[in-house]
């Protein structure tokens, strides 16, 4: 089988995100960046299904010269070799500009499986893999909580809301975006690390893939990102450890009457 | 192109969902910014019985799209038909409820019509004339103000809650309904649904709970949930957790509260390090009283706490416990 993770870089959980003087994005210069979670659980099935079935893994990113640390991971784990679409045309894109770079760089790898995170932890768009299933012409499913292969088709267990479940079965080639949970993701080995240093990453850009930048026009538009107006009427405590404690019991007791 | 804003229902086995409502209450408000009006789709099989469940809303009609390939949901069959009546029809806007069905459809079903879908909305807002639709970005940390770039139809969905059920406007008389049959042909439907099914192990029901202790990721160590259900234990509660400690194994599924959990309405519900994603909050909202115990003054699950702490779990969490067992002493 011959499967294509998608990862995306994003800023790291725990940085603190500043934006930017135009308040147009955050500032991205002094922040660390970190595969998006879902992602991760995606290279993990890709890796564990390559090793129950035979084939190869590819890992497809699109992002600025940082996203090789994405890619050097993913390498290490056991991935076999990379497409780092980088290019200036691709800064900023939307979901559906990103999905058409990807599903025009893949169309020539013919993949069996693209796997793809749910959502993104930046953009939040929950769209890229779906897009790109459409722009592929491939069946797709989302929300993935278990894979199973069978000869020409798959069954997968997509998660519904509130607990819910279902079955679904599709023939291959076909796009999966997964759920965080999914599996145990690995940690690369130093073997897998030393082995990274030579396995292929390829660049593409935009020329490379035949589109021009008026073939990625946006269809939506972040005018302005801000910190959320306060609506809450949250009370806060401060003071020592027992003293926030007293006032939570008293609260707690004569406001809440829970105690 | 037209001022129509056509509402897509979601229905389960012939009964309108919940979000259905709330995306009708947002088709009607936008409808009336405006000047125009608000047509409600259904796709299925035999719709006789939602369509007429959908009618009573103030709308210019019920538009019930039938075929025999619609009669369970897939993402192949819906996209088409929705396609197809969106083609017919150039609605200025398509407005959705941000459900998993929807998340599951309707980008395919943009990129199949060429257009913009601004996912996951929050709100909007009318500025010189257009509309700026409002969205989470970097979880919830920051709102962004997001616009159309391209021509209509539009399509756009809103998060849960963003728009209250109880808004819908009812109509005077019933809403006219038109059925027409969707050019869907089986083989064009990849995918096999199975049944819907949950896991059988659920061993508690946090619903009845009136106190609970949730834990999130800045619990940090699953040997540090102890300190959360010593919590618990003293407030006389039980205890839940965000995704990611039910997905490490740190707790059981079934201890899991939000979208894919349980939804819950404690009296008391204590939220020790957690973000406080949407995902969790439309789980625990509902709660009388909300005490979020957080490092981060900008984390989310601040905006429906009733009281606060800003600070590290690990130094009031203890002194904590003691002061109730005291209180409860005496
Ligand atoms: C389709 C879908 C469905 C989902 N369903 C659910 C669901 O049902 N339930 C759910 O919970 N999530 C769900 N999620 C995931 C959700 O989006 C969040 O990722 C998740 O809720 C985050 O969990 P968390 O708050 O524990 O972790 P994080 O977001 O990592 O937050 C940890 C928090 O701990 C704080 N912290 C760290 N250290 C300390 C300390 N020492 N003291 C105090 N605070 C500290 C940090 O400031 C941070 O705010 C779903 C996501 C998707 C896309
Ligand atoms: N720039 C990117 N490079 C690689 N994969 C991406 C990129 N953007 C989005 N994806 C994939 O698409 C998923 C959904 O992203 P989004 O639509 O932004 O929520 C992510 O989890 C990634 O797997």
């Amino acid at each position: 089988m011959k499967i294509v993770a998608c990862l995306k870089q994003v800023p790291a959980r725990d940085s603190l995100l500043r934006l930017n003087p135009a308040g147009t994005w955050i500032q991205e210069s002094d922040i660390s960046f970190e595969v998006n979670e879902p992602d991760i659980f995606a290279l993990e099935e890709a890796l564990r299904l390559k090793e129950a079935q035979g084939g190869e893994v590819v890992v497809c990113s699109l992002g600025p010269a940082r996203a090789q640390q994405a890619i050097k991971e993913a390498l290490a784990k056991g991935a076999d070799r990379a497409l780092h679409l980088d290019d200036p045309a691709f800064a900023g894109l939307d979901a559906f500009g990103t999905a058409r770079v990807m599903a025009r760089a893949l169309e020539a790898e013919k993949p069996d499986l693209v796997v793809t995170g749910l959502q993104s932890e930046d953009f939040g768009f929950a769209q890229t893999g779906v897009i790109m299933a459409e722009l592929m012409g491939l069946p797709h499913s989302t929300i993935i909580m278990q894979i199973e292969v069978q000869g020409g088709s798959i069954k997968v267990k997509r998660e519904l809301e509130a607990g819910w479940f279902q079955w679904i079965e599709m023939p291959l080639p076909a796009l999966l975006t997964i759920q965080s949970g999914i599996n145990k993701p690995r940690y690369a080995t130093l073997k897998g690390i030393m082995s990274a240093k030579t396995k292929p990453i390829r660049k593409v850009g935009l020329a490379d893939l035949g589109l021009t930048a008026g073939d990625l026009a946006p269809q939506q538009k972040i005018t302005r990102v801000y910190v959320p107006e306060k609506r809450s009427k949250t009370e806060f405590f401060e003071g020592s450890g027992k003293e926030i404690a007293a006032k939570l019991v008293d609260k707690l007791k004569n406001e809440a009457r829970v105690l | 192109m037209n001022n129509e804003i056509l509402v897509f229902a979601e229905q389960q086995g012939g009964k309108i969902t919940r979000p259905t409502w709330e995306a009708i209450a947002a088709g009607q408000k936008i409808a009336e910014e405006i000047g125009g009006s608000v047509t409600v789709a259904l796709l299925g099989n035999n719709l006789s019985t939602p369509a007429s469940e959908l009618a009573v809303v103030e709308a210019e009609g019920v538009l019930a799209v039938e075929s025999p390939s619609l009669a369970e949901y897939t993402p192949d069959g819906y996209a088409l038909a929705l396609a197809e009546a969106i083609r017919s029809r150039q609605p200025h806007y398509a407005v959705f409820s941000h459900t998993y069905q929807v998340r599951d459809f309707a980008p395919k079903l943009a990129a199949a019509l060429g257009v913009g879908f601004i996912s996951d909305c929050l709100s909007y807002r009318k500025q010189d004339g257009r509309l700026v639709f409002v969205r989470q970005v970097f979880q919830g940390k920051f709102n962004a103000d997001v616009e159309f770039t391209g021509e209509p139809p539009h399509l756009v969905s809103f998060q849960a809650g963003s728009f209250r059920e109880d808004a819908v406007k009812r109509g005077v008389a019933a809403a006219p309904v038109t059925t027409v049959t969707a050019a869907v042909a089986a083989e064009q439907v990849r995918a096999r649904p199975g049944e819907r099914f949950r896991e059988a192990k659920q061993a508690v029901d946090l619903t009845q709970a009136e106190i609970i202790v949730a834990v999130g990721r800045g619990i940090k160590a699953p040997e540090n949930v102890d300190l959360a259900r010593k919590l618990a234990e003293a407030l006389g509660g039980e205890i839940g957790a965000s995704r990611p400690i039910c997905d490490g194994g740190w707790l059981p599924m079934d201890r899991q509260i939000g979208s894919s959990g349980q939804t819950v309405a404690p009296k008391l519900y204590v939220a020790l390090g957690i973000s406080g994603a949407i995902q969790h909050q439309v789980g625990m909202k509902g709660s009388r009283n909300v005490l979020a115990v957080n490092k981060d003054r900008e984390a989310p699950i601040f905006e429906v706490a009733t009281y606060g702490v800003v600070g590290d779990l690990f130094e009031i969490v203890p002194p904590l416990i003691e002061e109730i067992q005291k209180a409860k002493a005496g």
